[in-house]
C-alpha cells in the first residue's frame, strides 16, 4: 500500500473496498443509463437516490465535511471513498450537481443557517439540484445572462429562462445565477438558491442526439425568492459562479461526486478485448499494427491521466497548484470521445446498431457512449474554453475575452 | 499498489533536482553552446564534429556525486534508484546539456543488471568519476537486442558499432558483441589498442555521434548473457532518456509562452489569438502527459519490477510524441526567427529529435507495448 497513506487511511480504505464489496445493489429492471446527466425515470431516480443514501450512510460521501453540516468529520479520506467507488464499479451518485456543485459552494459562500439547512439532504439524495446558469442567450459567455431578480421586501422576484438545465425535471433546488443590475455586466449578477417547486417555475424536457432527455428549460415566471436564499453578497455572483465552475471541472476538493460508473481505464481495457474478437481484412483487428499503434497510444494517454491525477498531488512535481487540475475535464472528455471514436471504427457496420437490436455489441454502448461524450467536451465551459482558461491562467497568455 | 504515492520523489529528489537546475542555470551551456558555433557560415560543413563539450563541467557533477548516484553501494556509489536518477536526466533535458552524464546513467544501469564482479569493478570506476557509454548497435535493424556486428574472442572484439553516442565526450564503451550465437557485453576505454572512431555527421548540436571500429582489442567481458541484461535495463533507458525529453519539452513550451506574450503582431500579443493560444495549450498538455508517465515508469521500476517495461515503453512513446508535437509547434509559433541558427529553439528542437530515435520512436514502443497484452 501507498507508502505516504497513514495507518488510519489504509484501514479505511479497506472498509470502503469490504464494504462496497458487500453493499453492491442489484442491477435495475430497465438498465441505467450510462452517467447521471440522462436518469429520466422514476424508478432509475429512486433505485438511485436510496443508493445514495446507503452510501452517505456508510460514509462514503460527505467523509471530510464536518458533523454540524451532516459530514462524518474525517480528515483525508474523501479521496480514498471515491477513489473506491469509482474502482468498484458501482452506479453514479444521482445528486452529482448537489454534491459537486452545490456542496463546495454552499461550503466556501454559504451562511451557516443554509449549510445546515441545505447540504444534509444533499449528501443523503434526499434533494437533488440542478444548475441554472446557461440561458439561451449566455452559453460560453455566461455572464451575459439576462434572467433578472428584483428586490421586493424581503424576497427577490425572478423572471427569465434556463436552459440545459440537467436533472431539472427531479430537482427541489437551483444554482441560479440572476442579473440584480443591467448596467454591470460582470459585477450585475447574484447567486441565488432558486426554489424549483415554487410557483411560477416551468420545466420542460429536451431531447438529446441519443433520443435520451436529462436536461431541460426551465421557465422562471415571477419567482418569488426570499433574501436568506441568498448566497453571498448580491453582486458577486460572478465571483460565486467561478468557484461553482471550479468544483464542476473537477479541480477543487469534492464531497464525494461521482457521476459516471467506468473508469476510463475499464473502457480502453474492453476497447482491447473488442480488437481481440472482431476482425477486419481476414484477421483479429488486434493483429494489425495499424490498429494496434492506435489503441496503444490511447491506452498510453489513458494512463497519463491517471498518473497526471496522481502527480498533481505531488506538490515539488505538479508545476503550480492549478495546472495539471484545470487540465481533468478538457484531456479526459476529449480522450473518452477519441476512444468511442476508435471503439466505432471497430465495430465497423455493427456500429450502427443501437439500443435494442438484439445483433448490437452490449446494447449499443458504444454509438450510445460515443455520443454522449460530447456532454463532456460542451458542458461546464466548453474544450475551447477550458484551452482559454489554461493558457490564460496557467500559462500567463493574453485574456480572450 | 505498492507503490508510493509521490513516485519515491521525496525532499532527497527535490534538493537534487533543485541544485541539479542551478547548476546548469549556472554554467549556461545554451549560451556556450552558441558562442561555440556563432559565427560559424556553415556550421554544420566545417572540420569539427564536437559537442560542444565543457569538460570542467564534468569534473563539477562528478564531485557532486552525480556519476556516484545510481552505483550500488557494494561497488562504491550512492546505491540510489532511478527515479532519483530521472531528477537529474530530467534537468539536463531542460538545459540541452551536452554531457556524457546520460549516457553514463544508462550505461550504469546496464551494468547494474549484469551484476558480475567485473561490471561492479566498472560501475566503481564510474562512481569515481570515468564516463562510459554504450556500443549496442548494428548498422541493420538496430534496435534488434542483438543486431550487434562486432564478435568477440577471449575478450578481443573485432568490428564495427554504429550509432554510438557521445563517443567525444566519454571515456570508455560498453560494447554489445557475439561469441559463438551469444550476446555478451564487454567494457573498455575507448584509448585502448585497437579501438577506432569515426564520427558521424549529425543534426544534434548537442550531441555527437560515431561508429567505434574494434580491431583485436583486449575488453573485460562483465556479462555473458548480454541479450538478458539489455532487455532487463531497457525500461531504465528508456525512462532516462524520456526525462531528458520531458524537460527539454518543458523548456519548450515555456520559451513558446513567453515569446507568445512580448511577439506583438496586429497590434496584440500573438499569445491572444486562440490559434497560438490553444496549441501552446496543447503543449502543455502533451508535455504533463509525458512527465507523468517517466515519474509512474521510474517509480515502477524501482517498485513493481514486473511492470516495468509497458511503463517505460508508454513514457518513451508519450515522449516521442510529445517532443515531435513541441518541437513543431516551437518552431512554428516563433515564425521566421525560430528558424534561424540565431535561435535557442533551434538547438532544442534537434536534440529532441534526436532522442526520439534513441532505442526506438512511438510507433515502436506501442508495438513492443502491444505485445505484452
Ligand atoms: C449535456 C449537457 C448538459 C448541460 N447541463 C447544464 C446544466 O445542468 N446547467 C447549465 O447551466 N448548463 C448546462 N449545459 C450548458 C453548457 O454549459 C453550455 O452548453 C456550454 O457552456 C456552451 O454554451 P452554448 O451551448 O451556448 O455554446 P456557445 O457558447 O454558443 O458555443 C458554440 C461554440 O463556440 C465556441 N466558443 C464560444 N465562445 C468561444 C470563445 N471565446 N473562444 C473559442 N470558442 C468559443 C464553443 O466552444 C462552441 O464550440 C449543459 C450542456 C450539455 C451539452
Amino acid at each position: 500500500m501507498a507508502a505516504s497513506e497513514t495507518a488510519e487511511q489504509r484501514e479505511f480504505r479497506a472498509y470502503c473496498r469490504a464494504w462496497l464489496e458487500e453493499n453492491r445493489p442489484p442491477p435495475t429492471a430497465m438498465p441505467l443509463p450510462q452517467a447521471a446527466y440522462e436518469v429520466m425515470t422514476e424508478d432509475h431516480r429512486s433505485y438511485l437516490v436510496d443508493w445514495q443514501n446507503k452510501c452517505y450512510e456508510a460514509q462514503l460521501i460527505a467523509t471530510d465535511v464536518s458533523k454540524e453540516y451532516g459530514g462524518h468529520g474525517h480528515n483525508g479520506f474523501q479521496q480514498i471513498a471515491s477513489t473506491e467507488v469509482r474502482r468498484a464499479n458501482v452506479p453514479y451518485f444521482i445528486n452529482w450537481i448537489g454534491l459537486g456543485m452545490a456542496a463546495p459552494t454552499l461550503l466556501i459562500h454559504g451562511t451557516e443557517a443554509q449549510r445546515k439547512t441545505y447540504l444534509p439532504p444533499i449528501f443523503s439524495g434526499e434533494d437533488i439540484w440542478c444548475q441554472g446558469f446557461s440561458e439561451p442567450g449566455a452559453g460560453s459567455d455566461l455572464a451575459g445572462l439576462q434572467t433578472s431578480a428584483v428586490k421586493d421586501g424581503d424576497n427577490w422576484i425572478v423572471n427569465g429562462s434556463k436552459v440545459w438545465t440537467s436533472l431539472g425535471h427531479f430537482a427541489r433546488w437551483m444554482l441560479l445565477l440572476a442579473r440584480t443590475d443591467k448596467s454591470d455586466k460582470y459585477n450585475g449578477i447574484t447567486y441565488f438558491i432558486g426554489p424549483m417547486e415554487h410557483e411560477g417555475v416551468t420545466v420542460q424536457p429536451i431531447h438529446k442526439m441519443t433520443g435520451e432527455s436529462g436536461f431541460n428549460e426551465v421557465f422562471l415566471e415571477d419567482v418569488v425568492v426570499p433574501d436568506h436564499m441568498r448566497i453571498d453578497a448580491v453582486g458577486t455572483g460572478w465571483k460565486v459562479a467561478m468557484s461553482t465552475l471550479t468544483s464542476e471541472r473537477g479541480a477543487a476538493q469534492g464531497v464525494g461526486a461521482v457521476a459516471t460508473s467506468e473508469s476510463p481505464f475499464a473502457a480502453i481495457e474492453s476497447l482491447i478485448q473488442l480488437a481481440k474478437t472482431k476482425k477486419r481484412n481476414g484477421r483479429l483487428i488486434w493483429d494489425d499494427p495499424v490498429w494496434r499503434d492506435k489503441l496503444m497510444k490511447l491506452y498510453e494517454r489513458t494512463e497519463a491521466s491517471t498518473q497526471n491525477f496522481r502527480r498533481a498531488r505531488v506538490d515539488a512535481l505538479n508545476g503550480g497548484a492549478m495546472r495539471i487540475p484545470l487540465q481533468g475535464k478538457l484531456t479526459g472528455s476529449e480522450l473518452g470521445q477519441e476512444l468511442h471514436q476508435v471503439a466505432l471504427s471497430i465495430l465497423g457496420q455493427e456500429a450502427s446498431l443501437y439500443i435494442g437490436d438484439d445483433n448490437s455489441e452490449e446494447n449499443g454502448r458504444w454509438a450510445l457512449g460515443y455520443m454522449n461524450t460530447y456532454t463532456g467536451t460542451i458542458s461546464g465551459g466548453s474544450s475551447e474554453i477550458q484551452r482559454n482558461i489554461l493558457g490564460e491562467r496557467v500559462l500567463g497568455l493574453p485574456k480572450t475575452k | 499498489m505498492t507503490q508510493p504515492r509521490d513516485f519515491g520523489f521525496g525532499e532527497e529528489q527535490v534538493m537534487l533536482q533543485d541544485s541539479a537546475r542551478r547548476f546548469m542555470e549556472d554554467k549556461a551551456p545554451l549560451n556556450a553552446l552558441r558562442a561555440a558555433t556563432k559565427g560559424t557560415e556553415d556550421p554544420y560543413l566545417g572540420d569539427e564534429r564536437t559537442g560542444h563539450y565543457n569538460p570542467d563541467a564534468w569534473k563539477e557533477m562528478v564531485e557532486l556525486g552525480w556519476t556516484a548516484l545510481a552505483v550500488p553501494e557494494e561497488a562504491g556509489g550512492v546505491g540510489m534508484n532511478l527515479i532519483t536518477a530521472v531528477a537529474v536526466a530530467e534537468e539536463i533535458g531542460r538545459a540541452a546539456m551536452p554531457t556524457p552524464l546520460t549516457m553514463t546513467l544508462l550505461a550504469t544501469f546496464v551494468l547494474r543488471e549484469a551484476g558480475t564482479t567485473e561490471a561492479n569493478q566498472w560501475l566503481e570506476r564510474i562512481a569515481g568519476g570515468l564516463s562510459m557509454t554504450l556500443a549496442l548497435h548494428g548498422k541493420e535493424d538496430f534496435l534488434e537486442t542483438d543486431s550487434t556486428q562486432v564478435t568477440a574472442s577471449d575478450s578481443d572484439l573485432s568490428g564495427t558499432s554504429w550509432y554510438v553516442q557521445d563517443i567525444q565526450k566519454v571515456d570508455a564503451v560498453l560494447v554489445a558483441a557475439k561469441d559463438g550465437g551469444d550476446v555478451k557485453l564487454y567494457c573498455i576505454e575507448l584509448g585502448a589498442d585497437g579501438v577506432s572512431m569515426e564520427h558521424d555527421r549529425i543534426v544534434d548540436l548537442t550531441r555527437d555521434q560515431g561508429r567505434l571500429t574494434f580491431d583485436g582489442a583486449a575488453a573485460t567481458k562483465v556479462s555473458d548473457a548480454g541479450v538478458d541484461v539489455i532487455n532487463a535495463a531497457m525500461p531504465a533507458m528508456l525512462t532516462l532518456l524520456s526525462a531528458d525529453t520531458a524537460g527539454a519539452c518543458e523548456w519548450l513550451l515555456q520559451e513558446t509562452a513567453a515569446y507568445a506574450k512580448v511577439r506583438t503582431q496586429f497590434d496584440r500579443p500573438i499569445g491572444f489569438f486562440q490559434a497560438v493560444k490553444h496549441p501552446i495549450v496543447n503543449m502543455m498538455i502533451t508535455a504533463d502527459e509525458t512527465r507523468s508517465l517517466v515519474y509512474a515508469a521510474a517509480c515502477t521500476i524501482d517498485n513493481e519490477p514486473e511492470g516495468s517495461e509497458l511503463a517505460a515503453r508508454l513514457a518513451k512513446s508519450s515522449a516521442c510524441d510529445t517532443a515531435e508535437f513541441c518541437a513543431n509547434r516551437a518552431t512554428q509559433l516563433h515564425g521566421g526567427i525560430g528558424f534561424t541558427w540565431e535561435h535557442d529553439v533551434q538547438i532544442y528542437h534537434k536534440r529532441v529529435m534526436h532522442t526520439q530515435q534513441l532505442f526506438g520512436d512511438g510507433v515502436f514502443q506501442r508495438s513492443k507495448a502491444a505485445e505484452l497484452f
